[in-house]
């Protein structure tokens, strides 16, 4: 079936023609009283106005967040799990709604948001609602007289920066652990999808306090820059890329406050000979893991953009698994047979292309696609395609070393478990990696020399919570998705007591 | 003429030129990663700090252009063409609300070009 596009009569979903910014529990016009386009790239057409931010904004929602901050962070954790809970099944309840959203501003396929990214962030919230309320602090008795408290309080309020390759997803994984951890946000979507996060927005907005959550949308050097800028913050959370996070880091070290950054990968996805050697369902699902670069059309931090193939099975290997790259159906987002949807955006697109530009002069042989896609109905003629592509070629070309961002995968091939381990870890990054082999000391061993902070093991691309996310090198710092993550949003507090009614005899 | 590392399209000379007008002295820095990651970055000049763990790569329209130097070890066989399109993001890339977006295109360096690198290149 195809849902309606959002905006007809039968939809849905219905954009508002503008959207304000979300400050101190009510919809504020911009200062400057300026909008900006957002474009579905389904179509190519804009669909909504979002307000167009600048530090005057920023300014009013970060004093708002520290107005709210204090009553906040003194309620109980039940008191913010429940919260967190209503949260999600509100979601829950909408959550046609909100994929059939998040697939219009996002592009990717409705198959996805339905049955990944907006049941993730349902379950995110509920994780860190049920994480919170078993936290404790800590007691160290020191000696007979003294004892060592330790307490968690949160930071007070943070700022984070949400990517736009999953509006809503992204979003709640920054929001469900600050909030938990007693927090107040100020937060600042992507302006290629500002909008889906205003529809969990109309959701729970009457569930927080005002001044809890605030959402500034807008241009990055505009608002975003800002934000990060700014001293009435205590952290910033940021996902994005390397040169953003250095220059967040940067501001941090201005204010002194920490920062935790996600900023990308090349993941490796290693298959060892001993996945074929059954022809069976195991053998099934390493293909289906292979083709997983196709996810989200290839815009994920983790996208498993080179594949390494053990040489005695490539031939046989590789055959498969081109045959089920062209059974991926390019199609409409809103199709719920559509396997692989829209690049986010125009400059995404021209980007896509010019790897596969450069790929193609670096002499990488192309084994399938490897051009824009070709799309027959009118209505998306100007909306942002790409074929899945796999490069053939070898861990130094460019297209090995670089997030391209799109469903383009690089492939290669090795003899030796060491030869595989010396190209698998030669890059710069290391966020995720996958590993293939039916031998469980192979996949351990391997696994846990890898550098890169989640390797999936037989699996891939799955983000349940309570498995710790995050990078190794130059991919970041911290770990989001796991009760951790509450680490990043508290301050511990240490009361060191005496007991002892006796002087120390010093002075 | 000395082979150059980084160059610019006159479109993007001439986005930098207005940009230069409106923000002052520019710098660039190629960014690598997640989402807008492999594109350059133009800040105004001293915005960003460079470090020892950066290379410059030369000027585009009178602004320096700096890498990562681990990056720069994966890229340095291919000439960085730098270019414009329509667009927006970049995080707190200067060009953002013009619409526009700086995109790196390449070109693989030929053999004298490469031999002439190595041996010339201040770099």
């Amino acid at each position: 079936m195809r849902y309606d596009a959002p905006n007809t009569p039968e939809s849905l979903v219905h954009f508002k023609n503008k959207y304000d910014n979300f400050i101190g529990g009510e919809y504020r016009a911009p200062a400057q009283g300026e909008y900006f386009d957002n474009v579905s790239p389904v179509t190519g057409t804009v669909f909504c106005q979002v307000a167009r931010s600048t530090k005057e904004d920023v300014d009013a929602a970060v004093a708002a967040a520290n107005k709210a901050k204090e009553a906040w962070g003194k309620t109980s954790t039940t008191e913010r799990s429940n919260i967190l809970n209503k949260m999600a099944n509100r979601m829950e309840e909408n959550l046609e709604m909100l994929a059939v959203a998040e697939t219009w501003e996002n592009g990717k396929a409705v198959r996805e948001t339905l049955n990944a990214d907006i049941p993730l962030a349902i379950d995110h919230l509920r994780y860190f609602a049920g994480v919170i309320r078993a936290q404790e602090g800590t007691i160290g008795q020191i000696d007979d007289d003294t004892v060592a408290y330790h307490f968690h309080e949160p930071l007070g309020v943070v700022g984070q920066i949400i990517p736009w390759n999953f509006p809503i997803l992204m979003g709640i994984w920054k929001i469900a652990p600050a909030l938990a951890a007693g927090n107040c946000i100020v937060l600042k979507p992507a302006e290629q999808t500002p909008a889906s996060i205003y529809k969990v927005l109309e959701l729970v907005e009457d569930l927080l306090p005002p001044g809890v959550l605030n959402v500034v949308s807008g241009f990055g050097v505009e608002a975003g820059k800002p934000l990060a800028q700014h001293e009435g913050i205590d952290k910033v959370a940021f996902t994005g890329e390397t040169t953003t996070g250095r220059l967040i880091m940067q501001y941090a070290s201005e204010n002194i406050i920490p920062v935790t950054l996600e900023l990308g990968g090349k993941s490796p996805n290693i298959f060892f000979e001993d996945v074929m050697a059954e022809d069976d369902s195991y053998l099934d699902k390493a293909i289906e893991g292979f083709v997983m670069f196709a996810l989200n059309q290839g815009e994920v931090c983790t996208c498993p953009s080179r594949a390494l193939i053990q040489e005695s099975i490539y031939d046989k290997f590789i055959e498969r698994a081109i045959e089920r790259v062209k059974a991926i159906n390019v199609g409409h987002p809103l199709d719920t047979d559509t396997m692989m949807g829209a690049q986010a955006s125009k400059e995404q697109l021209d980007k896509i292309l010019s790897y596969l530009d450069i790929g193609k002069q670096e002499g990488a042989e192309v084994l399938v696609g490897g051009d824009a896609a070709q799309v027959d109905d009118e209505d998306r003629s100007q909306g942002y395609y790409v074929q899945p592509t796999i490069f053939k070629g070898n861990n130094k070309m460019r297209v090995f070393q670089e997030e391209i961002f799109g469903p383009v995968l690089s492939v290669t091939t090795f003899k030796t478990k060491e030869e595989a381990m010396e190209i698998a870890n030669d890059t710069l990054y290391g966020l995720g990696a996958g590993v293939w082999s039916r031998d469980i000391n192979t996949a351990y061993r391997f696994g846990r020399a890898l550098q890169a902070g989640r390797v999936w093991t037989n699996c891939f691309h799955d983000y349940p919570a309570h498995a710790a996310f995050g990078g190794y090198k130059k991919s970041g710092i911290g770990r989001e998705n796991h009760k951790m993550m509450l680490d990043h949003y508290q301050q511990t507090k240490n009361l060191l007591v005496s007991y002892s009614e006796q002087p120390k005899g010093f002075f | 003429m000395a082979v150059e590392r980084v160059t610019a399209t006159d479109a993007a000379l001439e986005l930098i030129n207005k940009l230069t007008k409106r923000h002052g002295p520019l710098m660039f820095h190629q960014s690598g990663g997640c989402c807008d990651g492999s594109a350059p970055m133009c800040y105004p000049e001293g915005d960003f700090k460079t470090g020892n763990s950066d290379m410059y790569m030369g000027d585009i329209g009178g602004a320096p252009f700096y890498m990562s130097k681990d990056q720069f070890e994966y890229w340095k066989h291919t000439q960085l063409i730098i270019d414009v399109v329509d667009g927006r993001g970049g995080m707190f890339s200067l060009e953002g609300p013009e619409g526009k977006r700086f995109l790196t295109r390449s070109r693989v360096f030929s053999e004298e070009e490469r031999t002439e690198l190595e041996q010339n290149s201040p770099v």
